[in-house]
């Protein structure tokens, strides 16, 4: 094994930073001191930010979610146990249909995401000319800010001025009321979803298939296999532990949606709450309406489901690994 | 027909145990029926992710009565009166700038915080300690932002920069962390132990080597952070005051008047996202790591 010689401006400034003269003894017993600690030196400061900004807000609201506080958190308020849990467990106007729009939004968003992904992801497999652009169009609507895309497709899907009504009275079809519609707002959001954040899938899988060794499906051809069998008996299953890291990330983000939500229809997820979603229905009850306590549990409640859905998936991909 | 991948380890091997086949990168890909079908999907998905965003721009160079009228749809007198709108009479320079500071100090911030942690917890595997900053990704948002606002505003902060980029950097922490853990792993830990071997102390080589050679990671880790703080919306949507007001946020504002100003609004659109596209175009390849890290090993 050769010796590595240290990089040129390593060796150029030798001494530098440590320090010189009469504190010289103090700073090396520092030096030293920090070198046997580096452990925790290098990440207790991070944690203890990250620790302090998430365990003393989590332990209020679990503690706010006990009480019936509401109007201001200052206000006094009264330990009233686990009646916030089931008043929410039993509201089936607000919460349970919110739970059913979270679980949607990000289940059908989900499903999109990675197909459509998985598609792109195989027509870029295989290097082509231009591919530099497709890439580049690939990136943008990954990085837009969400508030403005939300913005952009309000102008789009807009009933009466909007460029897709615009195209489908081009073809016959009569103006869809998308966002403002009742039923079709909904969908709509989770075009938007599938839109933005499809790109990331795509990425995440492309680096996952030029990870892949050729041998298998090199294999597999001599042995006559055609392209569709290729793909779901080879490609795929070799493919999973990615795809689940890939539905693992943006479920986590799918299920937090709020951006393109509040952008496009506001408070309340529009005047009849049609894409309230958890973190919508719990943003409103401690901003708009002040019901701490309410919120606090909502958001204990959101929060279980999460945890519960990357738990699922976390032992999905562990089987799928082996 | 066997053509060799380049990375493939068992290469040499097999080329020597095979006729040597045609220097081709890749192999043949089907059909020419196969091929055009590709193009067209190709240009049909990059139709479907920049269209949209053309459009925007479209409409942010016409008046509003351009855009009610559909027979104006892509032939138009453009003009620039939206954006001078925005620009000055909606002061967005002040935003710009205000997201811009939130965005560039919390990533930096979150840097000096971030890489060493990442260091240390993919060195000494602290798994659990990761797990720590990570779930600062997982947490829905809300649930900090009553706490958070009950004691900064008991603190007289709300509405100061030093809250806002707080909340950032609590998005931006666990992003460099995350990558830059993936981003360690990756590196050869060789390199540091010959360094201590000539005489450097451990913190000395991670500051002298290591460092120096993640400079990519860290890029990687700075311009995603970067993004992400300038998109955030729901952190300063609660705790911005008038002076300290983000993009996103303004933007939000834009549609509580009355009546929705569209060119207006999509100056606003086109104001917040170009800068970040631009962004995005030089650094593309950094973007990709940034956003693929830790997606394949196992």
């Amino acid at each position: 094994m050769s010796v590595l010689t240290p990089p040129r401006n390593a060796r150029s400034q030798p001494g530098s930073g440590r320090n010189a003269g009469p504190a010289r003894s103090a700073g090396e017993n520092f030096s030293a001191w920090a070198n046997r600690h580096r452990k925790w030196l290098f990440a207790a400061p991070a944690m203890i930010f990250v620790g302090v900004l998430i365990v003393f807000p989590l332990a209020w609201t679990l503690y706010l979610s006990l009480t019936d506080s509401q109007g201001s958190v200052r206000a006094a308020s009264e330990f009233v146990g686990l009646e916030n849990y089931l008043t929410v467990l039993s509201d089936g106007e607000r919460f349970w249909p919110a739970v059913g729009r979270t679980l949607t939004f990000t289940g059908v968003a989900l499903v999109c995401e990675v197909v459509l992904g998985m598609c792109i992801a195989l027509l870029l497999w295989r290097p082509f000319r231009g591919e530099k652009w497709v890439r580049v169009a690939i990136l943008m609507p990954l990085v837009a800010t969400p508030v403005a895309v939300g913005m952009m497709w309000r102008l789009i899907f807009d009933p009466n001025i909007g460029f897709v009504n615009q195209l489908l009275g081009m073809v016959g079809i009569p103006p869809q009321p998308w966002l403002s519609g009742q039923d079709t707002a909904l969908g709509t959001t989770i075009f938007m979803d599938v839109w933005q954040w499809t790109p990331m899938v795509v990425l995440i899988l492309l680096a996952g298939l030029t990870s892949l060794s050729e041998e298998p499906d090199e294999a597999a051809r001599m042995d006559g296999a055609n392209a569709a069998q290729r793909f779901f008996l080879i490609t795929l299953p070799l493919m999973m532990p990615t795809v689940i890291v890939a539905i693992l990330l943006r479920g986590i983000d799918a299920l937090k949606t709020f951006d393109i939500l509040y952008a496009t229809k506001g408070k309340g997820g529009g005047s009849f709450h049609e894409v309230e979603t958890l973190n919508v229905y719990a943003y409103g009850l401690s901003f708009d309406y002040n019901q701490y306590g309410l919120s606090s549990a909502v958001l204990i409640l959101f929060f279980m489901i999460i945890i519960g859905s990357m738990w699922l998936l976390t032992m999905r991909k562990k089987a799928v690994s082996k | 027909m066997t053509v060799l991948s380049k990375n493939n380890e068992t290469a040499p091997q097999t080329a020597a145990a095979r006729p040597a086949p045609a220097p081709r990168r890749r192999k043949p890909l089907g059909t020419r029926a196969y091929k055009v079908f590709r193009v067209a999907a190709l240009i049909a998905v990059v139709l479907f992710l920049v269209a949209p965003l053309f459009w925007m721009l479209l409409a942010s160079f016409k008046t509003n009565v351009d855009i009610y009228d559909t027979g104006k749809s892509f032939f138009f007198t453009p003009t620039g009166e939206n954006y001078a709108n925005v620009l000055q009479r909606n002061n967005y320079f002040v935003f710009i700038f205000n997201s811009f500071w939130v965005a560039f100090v919390s990533t930096v911030l979150s840097l000096v915080l971030g890489v060493p942690a990442a260091y240390a917890m993919s060195r000494f595997t602290m798994h659990r300690s990761a797990l720590v900053v990570l779930m600062a990704r997982v947490i829905p948002g809300v649930s900090l932002l009553v706490p958070w606002y009950y004691v900064f505003s008991n603190l007289k902060m709300v509405g100061g920069f030093e809250v806002l980029i707080l909340s950032h950097m609590f998005v931006s922490l666990p992003l460099i962390v995350y990558i830059m853990m993936s981003y360690f792993d990756s590196l050869p830990l060789e390199l540091e132990e010959s360094a201590q071997v000539d005489g450097l102390t451990p913190i000395g080589a991670f500051r002298r080597i290591t460092l120096p050679l993640s400079v990519s990671g860290i890029a990687t880790a700075g311009i995603l952070s970067f993004i992400f703080s300038w998109n955030n919306f729901m952190f300063a949507l609660v705790l911005s005051g008038s002076k300290t007001k983000t993009l996103p946020v303004a933007i939000f504002d834009f549609v509580s008047y009355a009546s929705i100003d569209w060119g207006g609004l999509m100056a606003a659109a086109t104001v917040v996202t170009i800068p970040i596209m631009i962004i995005a175009l030089f650094t593309q390849k950094y973007i990709v790591s940034g956003m693929t890290a830790g997606a394949t090993k196992g």
